[in-house]
């Protein structure tokens, strides 16, 4: 069986892809796919370790609902960034610099 | 504690029924009524009103209830959370009439922003309520969720698209950044239940071994947690969204996901990591000391809050760093491990919710008039109508925690909360804090008062619609008499004795 070592380095590893993208990303679509790879990234911790720690279900029912709301996050995410795109024809984050001080 | 199943808990969870009830109401009435705009807008406001109005009287009959698990101990029921709850629904009350007259809502229609104020007024409720990871997690979601949409509400105008931007980015970040460390916090001890946690994290084993992996816990927990109270280093958010945003729903922001924030702070370290010591003090369970932690974000947040507002020119931002210095102040009350402390937080809550809401409201009356949020339109304000700059006076001191109003109560408890605790240098760090505080509240004021008499006569008069005139006599008058208020807010408070009882 493989251990749990691995699981958590991939899920790490997920987590440290999805901050480097965030930082790096200009474009909106491109860090709101980097925050799907840090939800994602503790949904395999989650289920890990319920098969490896706890033995119980909890953790996977956690990981069900997160993905329920990673959707829900990302159908509002992509909404607001539509309105975005129709006032400024531009998805770039560089273009959100009216508000700043 | 004893857990109830989900049929005997929902006797207890009256209120936020008739919340989602009256939700679905105005949902429904709202499109129904779609061709006859002019009861629409009746039907939907007075729904929206008579909902939280009985949510309201249902929660005041909680405040004593005994205190459960609901729903197998997913949720508490408690003095604390109940007391919590009416601070939400009173807070709905307040921005739902701040939305009435608003020029800056007259625009559109407000049938969604009334059902998404329902909504997030009940996960408000649930999240300062939760005692589960589970529960934390989704119910600080659907909180964010919610008004996310809320602040891009003014879909045609750019900074109000803008500020919805950088505030659904900066909440998936920290949110997952919280999920990370709930993950590692369930692998490290098997459990989502806080009080299992607890328990689980006091085993010697634990206490030798988990050091560095709880630190890592702590700091990412606190990433969601500090994103909704907007503490230092995750406010970046706060100024640009509180700018952004219509002022009503600006000024909803700056109570209800806050102090939801706060409860949610309470919960998971009180519940999870630290346990009764003896009357009113509690000790740290697991092998960080958190509080440590907790202080050093309350001295950043509450500088660095102070310090930005300073350089600010528009009112709403300048009062985005007063709400992020007034974050680190109540803070400071979650630090001392004593029932003083939680005390003090709840007493702060209380009396930020009339002041703050008051001086949101200048704003908007301001806005109303003048059509600008620029500091500097503020001159000759004394000129154009003197009862509204003497109000928002009263605000100003009170925020500032000037004697004879609320504030100054609310501060002394905390500073005395702290000094009680042996932490008479951090109580010094707060005074401090507050004198630099007072230098841009008295600028506006300076602003509104002195610099007015540059301003030509011809200038009309300020006009303040009724619904303003009394929503300002009503927050106003808390504030006057704030010192008289004091053994009543202790009694208020007092219930947070009986904090997580739950146990």
């Amino acid at each position: 069986m493989i251990p749990l070592e691995h699981y958590l380095i991939v899920a790490a590893a997920l987590f440290s892809l999805g901050l480097f993208g965030l930082l790096t990303r200009k474009n909106a679509i491109n860090v709101l796919m980097s925050v799907e790879l840090i939800f994602n990234s503790a949904n395999i911790n989650l289920v890990a370790f319920s098969r490896y720690v706890s033995g119980d279900a909890t953790g996977q029912l956690f990981a069900l609902f997160i993905i329920a709301i990673a959707a829900c996050e990302a159908a509002v995410a992509l909404a607001i960034v539509m309105s975005f795109y129709r006032i400024l024809k531009s998805v770039s984050l560089d273009e959100a610099s009216v508000l700043k001080g | 504690m004893e857990r109830l199943d989900t049929i005997a808990s929902l006797k207890f969870f009256t209120p936020e029924i008739v919340l989602v009830f009256a939700l679905m109401w105005v949902l429904a009435w709202d499109l129904i009524l779609k061709n006859r705009p002019k009861e629409r807008r009746g039907v939907i406001v007075g729904s929206t009103l008579i909902g939280l109005v009985v949510a309201l009287v249902l929660s005041i009959r909680l405040l004593d209830a005994q205190a459960y698990g609901l729903f197998h101990g997913m949720i508490a029921l408690d003095s604390f959370g109940s007391l919590l709850r009416i601070i939400f629904i009173v807070t709905s009350i307040i921005v739902l009439l701040f939305t009435i007259p608003s020029k800056e809502l007259s625009r559109v229609h407000h049938g969604e922003l009334l059902v998404l104020l329902l909504a997030v007024t009940v996960s408000l409720a649930w999240m300062a309520n939760s005692i589960n990871l589970l529960m934390i997690y989704l119910t600080l979601e659907t909180v964010s969720i919610g008004s996310y949409v809320m602040v891009g509400y003014l879909k045609t105008d750019r900074l109000s698209n803008e500020a919805s931007l950088k505030y659904i980015l900066f909440g998936a970040v920290s949110s997952g950044t919280m999920l990370f460390g709930m993950s590692l916090l369930y692998g490290l001890t098997g459990t989502l239940d806080l009080y299992a946690i607890r328990s689980a994290l006091a085993s010697q084993e634990m206490l030798v071994s988990s050091g560095p992996v709880l630190t890592v816990v702590i700091l990412m927990v606190m990433a969601g947690i500090g994103f909704k109270t907007a503490a230092v280093p995750f406010h970046f958010w706060c100024p640009d969204v509180y700018a952004g945003a219509p002022t009503p729903v600006t000024a909803f922001l700056s109570i209800g996901p806050k102090v939801a924030g706060f409860a949610v702070l309470v919960r998971f370290f009180y519940g999870g990591m630290a346990e009764r010591a003896g009357d009113a003090t509690w000790n740290v369970v697991g092998s960080v000391p958190w509080p440590a932690i907790l202080i050093g974000v309350s001295i950043v947040t509450m500088t660095l809050g102070n310090i930005a507002a300073l350089l600010q020119s528009n009112l709403k931002r300048l009062l985005a760093y007063s709400s992020i210095a007034h974050a680190g102040y109540i803070m400071m009350g979650a630090v001392v491990l004593s029932d003083d402390g939680i005390q003090a937080m709840l007493a702060y809550i209380v009396v930020y919710l009339f002041m703050n809401l008051g001086a949101f409201l200048v704003v908007i009356v301001v806005h109303n008039g003048t059509g600008s949020f620029e500091l500097q339109d503020y001159a000759g304000i004394w000129r154009r109508s003197p009862i509204l700059t003497i109000i928002a006076g009263i605000f100003l001191f009170s925020l500032m925690g000037i004697p004879p109003f609320a504030g100054f109560l609310a501060k002394w408890y905390i500073f005395a909360a702290v000094i009680k605790a042996d932490l008479a240098w951090f109580a010094v760090v707060g005074v401090l804090n507050s004198a630099i505080g007072a230098f841009y509240y008295i600028k506006v004021l300076k602003m509104m008062f002195i610099e007015g008499s540059a301003v030509p006569e011809t200038s009309s008069k300020l006009t303040v619609h009724p619904i303003y005139a009394g929503l300002l006599f009503l927050l106003v008058v808390p504030n006057i008499i704030g010192l008289l208020l004091w053994g009543y807010l202790e009694e208020i408070t007092e219930y947070s004795q009986r904090l997580l009882e739950v146990v």
